[in-house]
């Protein structure tokens, strides 16, 4: 049948409506339907796979970017007057001249969009052309098709290091356990390899896959955004339903990794935007694209800064007065006619040859007073506000201090219009974790049946041996491969090598840093220095009961290696990056490609570099590839470590000597958090190393060279409800079932059941005991605590447990709460095995950084998941206390006890009140506690005392209570927000702060992509807001008040005019020259006074952070400065007017000539005028100042000397030509000029010199010597902040309130003491922390 | 071993622009700096002050009101806008000589020829001499483009419509008898007016050209005759009309009527007894106008005007007192690191 009636058609697409828009899919093969015409196709309705992100097609681009165009309001103003120019009885101009404007604007904006859509429409059809194997049935195999081919419910199969095309169902791999494994750097930014397993019992593991033998029917939700979820089942013939979620989706996007090849069912096709495009287009008019990587695609974030708020109030403002001096007008020619006596011969009728009645007439010229005064509303401001700020962002990433070399990154501006809002930053919101620290994690500690083993050999040696070390190590980081996980191998890392790349290079810069003496730069090492006494315990252990493996030591080692989810791949298992699939994530550069290109080479350079050494081991030239990024530098290290400590050589030889012949030097890890890794290379210290990781297995090497393969059962994963993760193994030689169970203290001491194993004396409470204290004591160290605990299962429990979880698995409403409901169904009873104590060590420079926060006006908070005790001893390190800091610690179990300390702790701070010597308060708070003190009834409560608290910290804060402090916050003190953090668990806060800034660390890119500006140390914070912050705020902000300021100083020229013209809205300008003016003669210098101007040097603004204070609050643009720049620009368009006009009264002068010199006095106050506002002059200020003035008189005297008739009715002919022949034009524009800028020079100079501000004096201070201006920085910081040094030694020490969890830490004498475990602080010991509940 | 800074490749570029470290210039305002400044800006502008000054009074300005609104004034019978062809003689006498040249001007005072109805009111495509718009002058000069006739009027428009059109001739009374004093009525309107902008089509004799078309309404002659004298001076050219084509910036405006150049007079107006007659035909009690004539020589300055000269010296003794207060102001609030 090839006709079928439109009805038919109709019911066709409302039934293809309705199956995309339900909620549960059924997709089956396409294969049995192959060849049939597209009526028959059963997955006809849902979108094909090929992609459109363009917005215009080439006939259309017109109308719809007009269209588009047109959804902006000052576009639509624009129109508006052009259109009102239309209408004969109002017109002010010539029609054709009012239509420059927008057409000027139209046309820029165009171009542009055309221009992005263009290069859409380059990368969509190189991405639909990309190639691809879909499996045909005449073919028998899969045949190499494009990407638009592929279609729901087609067999898709991908190789090694492809892009996966499409939404795909895993049903078959290359591998024989049936997993794939993925990068998802092109969708998140994460670089780790992540598993995906095929679809269980769909298809027979043979070793080829037969998708003819699929017969399936699969049953999936609806497209949805949500990249880490996703909900299916498939039902066979036999109505058998087998679940599947995220772990068997393979997404568009993605790169397959170390699997030779996989096959899938396509369930969603996109035909949408891609990720892989750009991220400067915009998005949000795809409808359709299915794929998740698709639907999670927003594009660049659209904010509007505080500024461009308040700009937008003084808008209204100008509205207000153009409406007046319009109404003005009309009255003015209403009562102008009233006056006349009769007729006279100047008044024209209208065509049918009578006058229009006063009141009509004055009716129409309010319309046409609108018109002539249009300027006045400042349109071209918000054009001029888009340019500077794409300037400030083109300043802000090329700064070099901004640049982190180690990752090879700059800074990221996401947001592109909000560079201003960084100077007026009152509160910042840190995240503590990869934020303030390293966030690279390495063993320190240990605990195992309530035995310490502290690690200390290495940390003595490195002191003794190696006193530079300190600086050196601070730039342990992996020269370049920011995409890699964790891949550095253990044994073979010395982190002495890498510091050669860095470390000498900065060595100077760093040596003076503060950080020496701080507790947590104590040296990093990323390998893991075996506790002798411990691995003594463990031969022992080894070979009394090798028969056994039950020993708590072992299970301890056991379950550090096996309970995580890390993934062991070899260093030949290369990894490639497509380069034809453009990454999202980082670049918006579109010399990418080029830098991956010269990164290509890079690695070469290094891989040769390193081929030296390692030929020692005779490793294969074939083996390390060009491309080889991850394992190259772990690879080479050994060699060159040159027996810089001799212990960790001798430990070495010792647990390597232990080992069978296998190379595990070659295993990397990919692992998901830094935690992860550093306890597997941990355990892998103590011999018990981690081979292989299958959804099935896990294999293990005992210190002994026995090989383990433990069957996996279930892992019952990480999430931040239960706070812990849990692996169920059978064991290969008691063949029980083990479940290890690692997580948070305080969750996991709740859930300790009977004593362990009975063969151990003492106690079990006393392990539980001696473990808490134990996990106290590395929490005052700073160290992340985490506890280890083992339960065994019988066989009936595990087969019970077994059914409910697969229940739960196959849900498809509430999947996740049921599944979380049968883990924690599972993790009861746990025996307590040990805990760990891992190190972060903060970064570079934060204390300086914070310290320098402070004195700009800033109060910063840390927010953070840790103990209080972790968190305080990272406060004190890194300055956010000080030593003289009277610190309420606020922790309560119920909300009354929280009301009454909240109160207790209102009134002490109180008590100092407006006292100048009074200690600075900091409040400690934990985060049940918080979330009591959030509740509407305290809320009022704690903010204002934490408003009087100089800083704050939050501890064991949910992400959710994260971005509710930042709100509360932000909405009750009307402050400036400013949030700062690196992982998935800050992307609320970042959202919800004014200013969201991700760093980009460890932990993949997902705060990156919230955020608004992206740096990758914390240190840079600084200099972004210190500087750029302040150089965006006050240049944008006098920008601003500049720009109203002219558009109101020359308009009321034509305003004034109107008094002598009887309000008839005539124009002494040439329209031309009129348009010109704004568009061309005095656009250049406000962009460039926006984006260049320097009040002051960024050495001071560094040196001397009180300077950033003049931007917060209400900052320089007030309301007054708004009213102050209104009255000039009347006062100077008065002096402008009416001196020329009392010069020419009387006189023979016609109404160009006299228009010419009031041109050009306009143009030089104005310009002038600028240039007692710019601070700064460099060569480009010159130029285009002095071009602004060029241009004026070349194209005006051109355009006089073109035109003779060709814009009717002005004739400018020859009359600039002419003025300039007469001396009095000169005179006239000399006087007039000083006249009209008398007054703002005098006020400047005058307030410069009787009440200079500090920023006036800290730019008298710029222009002095270098060594002079140290010297005068340092004196007036001490003489600024009396507080800061007048402090130290008196510690005011409240009495604490009987009721109380209100503790007064006691200060600490040295932060570096902390580590010594000599300061106790004041822990509560009362509530969650009790390890004796038992 | 060595190795090899690796390359960067997102590493920014390390000039002095990308970093902001143009090297720059400055400028602190403060009263120390700007002293010298203030004191050399008075003084200069007291200088040109009394220049200026000084040459505007050396101007001789000789103004005649002859609206004709007061009862004793000579035009009071012709202000009535019923009486057609009037004429009038205004008498007054000159103390000492009138330095030449002299230039002789008519005044119009609440004229607005700067309304803007008024204004675009013309045909400049036709006025530059081209036939297509003698026959279909432009919509702009409605309703003075075709008369009730619906022919086209040339020149069209409210501009060329309302020409001025009161005449003068000045006679100077030596001894009981009147003598002549001849006007020069060449080069009084602007160069490229005359030369470039308005052309007669070429069109001989010019009168052909105006075939089926009808002057403005106000006029009494066709614009090919309006100066009979002068065959050169006729059309679109005619300096007059130039001149009144050319719009005055301000309601209260004079215009060059005529120069006294030549004979006896050209080294000025000697002193004496003088009859200017005036044929007062321009209508101005419709707006509370008033005419005039002026007499005025004329130096670099133009016309006489005291008004920039006393501003320049204002100005430039205020310079100078603020340098004082600055001076003042110095010596108390000077910065320490000034020095």
């Amino acid at each position: 049948m090839t006709w079928s009636s439109p009805l038919a058609l109709l019911r066709d697409a409302l039934r293809g409506q309705r199956a995309r828009e339900r909620d549960l899919r059924t997709l089956v093969s396409n294969l049995p339907y192959e060849g049939l015409e597209k009526k028959k196709q059963p997955n006809r309705y849902f979108p094909g796979n090929a992609i459109k992100t363009t917005k215009y097609s080439l006939l259309l681009f017109i109308p719809m970017n007009l269209f588009e165009q047109f959804h902006r309001l000052a576009n639509i103003y624009f129109v508006g007057l052009a259109i009102l120019n239309f209408v004969p009885v109002v017109n002010a101009f010539e029609p054709e001249v009012a239509l420059i404007p927008i057409c000027v604007i139209l046309a820029l904006t165009a171009l542009k969009d055309g221009w992005e859509d263009f290069r859409r429409y380059q990368s969509d059809r190189k991405l639909n052309n990309t190639p691809c194997f879909i499996y045909r049935r005449e073919e028998k195999q899969f045949v190499e098709r494009r990407w638009k081919d592929v279609k729901v419910g087609d067999f898709v199969r991908v190789v090694y290091n492809e892009i996966v095309p499409a939404d795909l169902l895993l049903l078959h791999t290359s591998d024989p356990n049936g997993v794939c494994l993925i990068e998802t750097a092109n969708l998140d930014g994460e670089t780790n390899l992540k598993q995906r397993r095929v679809v269980p019992g769909v298809s027979a593991s043979t070793s080829e896959f037969e998708p003819e033998s699929f017969n399936g029917i699969v049953v999936c939700e609806r497209p949805n955004n949500n990249l880490n979820h996703f909900k299916c089942y498939v039902e066979k013939p036999d109505k058998a339903k087998t679940g599947i979620g995220i772990e068997s989706l393979l997404l568009r996007g993605c790169t397959v990794r170390n699997t030779d090849h996989a096959a899938g069912f396509v369930v969603y096709a996109a035909y949408g935007a891609s990720v892989i495009d750009d991220n400067w287009t915009f998005r949000s008019h795809v409808q359709g694209h299915e794929t998740k990587s698709m639907l999670n695609n927003n594009g660049p974030r659209y904010k509007r800064s505080k500024l461009e708020r308040k700009l937008n109030t003084d808008v209204i403002f100008c509205v207000i007065l153009l409406f007046a001096m319009c109404l003005a007008g009309a009255l003015g020619h209403f009562f102008w006619l009233q006056a006349l006596p009769s007729v006279p011969p100047y008044l024209v009728p209208n065509s049918q040859g009578h006058l229009d009645a006063p009141a009509l007439s004055s009716f129409y010229m309010f319309f046409t007073m609108i018109i002539l005064l249009q300027v006045l509303i400042p349109i071209s401001l918000y054009v001029s506000i888009e340019l500077v700020k794409i300037g400030q962002i083109f300043f802000i990433t090329n700064d070099i201090d901004l640049y982190d070399e180690e990752l090879d990154s700059r800074v990221q501006c996401r947001a592109l219009n909000i560079p201003e809002d960084l100077g007026q930053i009152e509160y910042i919101f840190s995240d503590k974790t990869g934020t303030l620290t390293e966030n690279k994690m390495v063993f320190r500690r240990c605990t195992i049946m309530g035995t310490e083993y502290p690690h200390r050999e290495k940390n003595l040696a490195i002191r003794l041996d190696e006193p530079d070390s300190e600086e050196e190590v601070i730039f342990n980081r992996r020269p370049r491969s920011p995409q890699s996980g964790w891949t550095l191998d253990t044994e073979d890392t010395d982190p002495e090598d890498t510091q050669h790349y860095h470390g000498n290079r900065r060595r100077s810069k760093v040596a003076a840093s503060a950080q020496r003496d701080v507790a947590f730069s104590s040296p990093l090492e990323t390998e893991v220095v075996p506790d002798r006494k411990l691995l003594q315990q463990i031969r022992r252990t080894e070979n009394s009961s090798s028969s056994q493996k039950i020993d708590p030591y072992l299970d301890f080692f056991l379950s550090l290696a096996i309970c995580n989810t890390v993934v062991v791949s070899t260093a030949t298992a290369q990894r490639q990056r497509m380069s034809e699939y453009p990454r999202s994530c980082q670049s918006n550069n579109p010399l990418d490609t080029l830098s991956y290109l010269a990164r290509k080479v890079g690695s070469l350079r290094q891989t040769i570099a390193s081929w030296q050494p390692m030929s020692r081991r005779s490793r294969s030239l074939s083996e390390s590839s060009v491309i080889e990024e991850d394992c190259y530098n772990a690879s080479a290290k050994t060699d060159e470590s040159g027996g810089l400590n001799t212990t960790k050589a001798a430990l070495h030889t010792e647990s390597q000597s232990s080992k069978p012949a296998v190379t595990s030097d070659k295993l990397c890890y990919e692992a998901e958090s830094p935690d992860e890794a550093a306890l597997v290379y941990a355990a892998k210290a103590y011999g018990f190393t981690l081979l292989a990781r299958t959804p099935g297995s896990v294999t293990v090497r005992l210190p002994g060279g026995e090989e383990l393969l433990f069957e996996v059962l279930d892992t019952l994963t990480f999430d931040s409800h239960r706070k812990r993760m849990s692996v169920l193994v059978r064991h290969p030689i008691t063949r029980e079932l083990v479940l290890y169970t690692k997580g948070a203290d305080y969750a996991i001491m709740e859930l300790l059941g009977t004593p362990y194993a009975e063969q151990l004396s003492g106690n079990q409470k006393s392990i539980a005991a001696d473990t808490q204290k134990h996990l106290d004591q590395y929490a005052k160290e700073g160290l992340r605590t985490l506890c280890f605990t083992k339960k065994v299962l019988s066989e009936k429990a595990y087969k019970d447990w077994s059914a409910s979880r697969q229940k739960a698995l196959a849900a498809i409403d509430n999947r996740e709460e049921l599944i979380m409901d049968s883990a924690a169904h599972l993790e009861t009873d746990l025996t307590l095995l040990g805990a760990t104590g891992i190190e972060d060590r903060l970064q570079e420079s934060v204390p300086d950084t914070i310290v320098a926060l402070r004195e700009a006006g800033i109060q910063v908070w840390v927010l953070t998941g840790d103990k209080p005790e972790t968190a305080v001893n990272i406060a004190y390190a890194c300055r956010l206390l000080d030593e003289g800091d009277l610190v309420i610690n606020m922790s309560s179990k119920n909300k009354l006890m929280c009301a009454s300390v909240l109160d207790c702790a209102l009134e002490e701070v109180r008590r100092y009140g407006d006292d100048p010597l009074a200690p600075t308060i900091a409040l400690v708070i934990d985060g049940r506690t918080l979330a009591m003190a959030l509740e509407s009834d305290l809320r009022d409560r704690f903010v204002d005392l934490a408003r009087r608290c100089r800083s704050v910290l939050c501890c064991r804060v949910t992400p959710l209570q994260k971005s509710t402090v930042v709100k509360v916050i932000r909405e009750k003190l009307k402050v400036m927000t400013l949030a700062v953090g690196d992982g998935a668990n800050d992307v609320n806060m970042i959202q919800a702060a004014d200013v969201g800034i991700g760093i980009s660390g460890q932990e993949g890119m997902q705060a990156v992509m919230a955020s608004d500006f992206a740096i990758s140390r914390f240190k840079h914070l600084k200099k972004l807001l210190l500087v750029h912050g302040h150089w965006c705020y006050t240049r944008l902000a006098n920008m601003i008040i500049y720009f109203f300021y002219k558009n109101v100083a020359y308009v009321n020229l034509l305003f004034w005019y109107q008094f002598f013209c009887g309000f008839s809205g005539t124009t002494m300008i040439d329209y031309w020259l009129l348009i010109f003016f704004n568009l061309f003669f005095t656009s250049a210098p406000p962009v460039m006074f926006g984006i260049m101007d320097k009040d002051v040097s960024a050495e001071m603004l560094l040196g001397l952070p009180a300077l950033y204070r003049t931007g917060q609050g209400a900052g320089e643009y007030k309301f007054s400065t708004f009213w102050i720049a209104m009255l000039d620009a009347f006062y100077q368009s008065l002096v402008c007017f009416f001196i020329p006009y009392w010069a020419y009264q009387d006189s023979d002068i016609d109404v160009f000539t006299f228009g010419t010199p009031l041109n050009t006095v306009s143009l030089f106050t104005i310009l002038l005028h600028l240039s007692i506002e710019i601070k700064t002059w460099t060569v480009v200020h010159w130029v285009i100042m002095l071009g602004s003035v060029a241009v004026y008189f070349i194209v005006t005297l051109a355009y006089s000397a073109i035109c003779i008739t060709c814009n009717p009715p002005s004739d400018p002919y020859w009359i600039l030509q002419s003025q300039m022949a007469d001396p009095m034009f000169y005179l006239i524009c000399i006087i007039t000029t000083v006249l009209a800028l008398l007054p703002r020079y005098m006020f400047h100079v005058l307030r410069n010199t009787l009440a200079p501000s500090l920023l006036v004096r800290a730019r008298h201070l710029d222009r002095l010597d270098p060594s002079v201006r140290e010297r005068w920085i340092k004196e007036w910081r001490s003489f600024r902040s009396p507080g800061d040094v007048g402090l130290s030694g008196r510690s005011a020490s409240p009495s604490p309130t009987p009721e109380t969890s209100t503790d007064i830490f006691p200060p600490s004498s040295d932060p570096s003491d902390i580590t010594e475990a000599e300061i106790t602080l004041n822990v509560i010991t009362e509530s969650y922390q009790s390890p004796l509940r038992l | 071993m060595v190795k090899e800074e690796p390359e960067f490749v997102n590493r920014p570029d390390n000039t002095a622009f990308t970093q902001q470290r143009l090297p720059a210039w400055q400028p602190m305002l403060s009263a120390g700096i700007v002293i010298p400044g203030f004191v050399l800006i008075g003084l200069a502008f007291i200088g040109i002050g009394i220049a200026l000054f000084v040459t505007s009074q050396n101007i001789q300005v000789l103004e005649k009101d002859y609206t004709g609104v007061e009862l004793n004034s000579p035009c009071y019978k012709c202000s009535d806008s019923n009486v057609k062809n009037c004429e009038c003689k205004l008498d007054f006498s000159l103390d000492k000589l009138f330095e030449g040249p002299v230039f002789f001007y008519y005044g119009l005072s609440n004229y607005f020829q700067n309304y803007r109805r008024y204004g675009v009111s013309r045909d400049d495509d036709q006025l530059s001499g081209d036939l297509a718009n003698f026959k279909e002058p432009s919509e702009d000069c409605t309703p003075y483009q075709y008369d009730s006739n619906n022919s086209p009027i040339v020149p069209c428009g409210s501009v060329a419509n309302s020409k001025f059109n009161d005449t003068f001739e000045l006679y100077q009374i030596v001894n009981g008898a009147k003598k002549l004093v001849p006007f020069d009525g060449k080069g009084i309107a602007w160069w490229t007016d005359y030369n470039v902008k308005f052309r007669n089509p070429d069109v001989v004799p010019l009168r052909n050209a105006f075939n089926g078309t009808v002057k403005p309404i106000f006029w009494s002659r066709p614009a090919y005759e309006l100066d009979p004298s002068d065959p050169a001076n006729n059309g679109f050219v005619n300096q007059d009309f130039l001149v009144w084509m050319r719009r005055a910036a301000l309601p209260d405006f004079r215009k060059l009527y005529r120069r006294i150049t030549e004979g006896d007079y050209a080294t000025g107006l000697p002193a004496g007894n003088y009859s200017l007659e005036i044929a007062y035909n321009y209508p101005v009690l419709s707006f509370d106008g008033r005419k005039k004539v002026v007499f005025s020589n004329v130096s670099w300055m133009g016309g006489k005007n005291q008004f920039l000269g006393i501003a320049y010296l204002v100005i430039g003794s205020m310079c100078v007192v603020m340098s004082m207060v600055m001076l003042i102001v110095y010596a108390k609030f000077k910065f320490p690191e000034d020095e």
